[in-house]
């Protein structure tokens, strides 16, 4: 692996990146069903409660992560399926390429297609909730990249795992939710922080970026194990 | 060593016929709780058993990424399992002392949560178990059971600082405890260790002895007829060329 410089990890992360990104553009199957499935979500919860300006405000946190962490399980459960059908990962394995170029490329593209799917839903989030901000809201920005790639980079990991395992679209929400707790708790509470403005959404970013260094590196060192597992 | 499991078994016996006797009758009685508190000489010992199996857990999780010995595997295995047991003890006697005592039966305070989340990630870790295949099953739960261990402490802090937001209730927190107390729930703990030791055992016991049917029947099937869970069955495009032979 020592071999390779860092412009061949580079290479690899950007071709696959572009392969994903290029297929995923030609069909639209995991974007389109992100998409439906959480204006479902949106409309459904329109029921559980009242959306109300000053009742939302204090829901709307929750309800809009919840939302993207089901609707972006979608896409992360067709992350390594796709490459499972031409023997791709088992190619993929016995090249000398490194596996973490492989991760990073998959990570970066769950990323690219869940921020999209939350630039998209996010103003009919505000049009339907009638939501407006109370505290700083360009605190919302840090808050939805740190959270979605503390979300895209375990999915994207233990999407590798469930992969190995029996029913395997089943098992990948039920190894990732637990360990997203933390998380999802930062994003809901931080999202809330700033849209009631009653308390300081500082806590919860920098909760949200130990998160997310703790766990890049984690998957970065431990995913050629799980890639190599047998 | 097989000699030895009998006596460990009489020994917990006695050991936990002792705890009780000393636990409902001994200890004295909580000024305030009264004799609702006892449960205390069940839930502590539980909850301390539990975490030290999830420490033990971690430990030979990591072990097993670093030597690949299949021993260390049924370790961590067995480990969780019993851990997952003292710890479904810990979340049910909780609520039995809180419903008379705090008036509820659950809070989302940062201990209870915590705890939750812990049962949670090992419940977890215990289907991927289940549901992997036996050759790929302990790397995969090893380096889940690291990435628990990560995640515990980022869960302890962030339930922690949201609910010192909000108003929480009174946990008889503070306060010194009567030595007699101390003696009575170290002896239950004790008693605890060996039970929880026991059930250790026996389950690595089992397992090691449902590791050697497995292979046994693995060798079997190869070296038998072919009617045994091959590759190709399994996967039909895995070897094209012997078709082809």
């Amino acid at each position: 692996m020592s071999l390779l410089s860092s412009t061949t990890r580079g290479t690899i992360t950007r071709a696959t990146l572009t392969k994903d990104i290029r297929l995923e553009w030609r069909s639209k199957d995991a974007l389109n069903s992100m998409l439906f499935f959480s204006l479902l979500v949106v409309v459904i919860f329109s029921f559980a409660f009242d959306p109300l300006a000053e009742e939302s405000r204090r829901i709307a946190g929750g309800l809009v992560w919840v939302a993207f962490l089901f609707a972006a399980v979608v896409a992360l459960n067709q992350t390594w399926a796709r490459e499972l059908r031409n023997q791709v990962l088992d190619a993929y394995r016995v090249s000398p390429a490194p596996p973490n170029a492989l991760f990073m490329a998959k990570a970066l593209g769950n990323f690219f297609f869940v921020s999209l799917l939350e630039a998209l839903m996010t103003p009919l989030f505000i049009i339907f909730y009638n939501l407006r901000a109370l505290g700083p809201a360009w605190q919302l920005i840090p808050i939805a990249f740190l959270g979605t790639w503390a979300l895209v980079v375990n999915g994207t990991f233990f999407a590798a795992i469930s992969l190995r395992t029996r029913s395997r679209e089943l098992m990948l929400p039920l190894l990732l939710f637990p360990m997203s707790i933390p998380a999802v708790l930062g994003m809901v509470a931080g999202t809330t922080a700033i849209l009631t403005g009653e308390n300081s959404a500082h806590f919860w970013i920098v909760l949200l970026l130990t998160y997310d260094v703790v766990f890049t590196t984690a998957c970065l060192a431990l995913f050629e194990k799980v890639l190599e597992a047998e | 060593m097989k000699r030895l499991f009998p006596i460990l078994a009489m020994l917990t016996a006695l050991m936990l016929v002792y705890a009780l006797y000393q636990a409902l009758v001994v200890a004295p009685t909580e000024r305030t709780m009264g004799d609702v508190q006892r449960i205390f000489y069940y839930h502590v010992p539980s909850a301390w058993t539990a975490f030290l199996l999830f420490f033990v857990n971690l430990v030979a999780s990591v072990g097993y990424l670093v030597k690949r010995n299949p021993k260390v595997d049924a370790l961590a295995l067995v480990s969780a399992e019993v851990g997952v047991v003292f710890c479904t003890v810990v979340l049910v006697t909780g609520p039995i002392w809180a419903r008379p005592v705090w008036g509820i039966w659950w809070t989302w305070d940062v201990r209870l949560t915590s705890t939750l989340v812990l049962w949670l990630i090992y419940v977890s870790y215990l289907l991927l178990r289940r549901f992997s295949d036996s050759a790929q099953a302990p790397v995969l739960a090893a380096v889940l059971a690291v990435f628990g261990a990560l995640d515990i402490p980022l869960v302890y802090f962030s339930i922690w600082f949201f609910r010192t937001q909000h108003p929480q209730p009174v946990i008889g927190g503070g306060g010194s405890i009567d030595p007699r107390m101390w003696r009575v729930l170290l002896i239950n703990w004790m008693a605890f260790l060996c039970f929880a030791l026991l059930m250790g055992w026996s389950r690595y016991r089992l397992e090691s002895m449902r590791r050697e049917v497995e292979e046994a029947q693995a060798l079997e099937s190869l070296l038998g007829d072919d009617r045994g869970p091959s590759a190709e069955i399994r996967n039909p495009k895995v070897a094209p060329n012997r078709s082809g032979q």
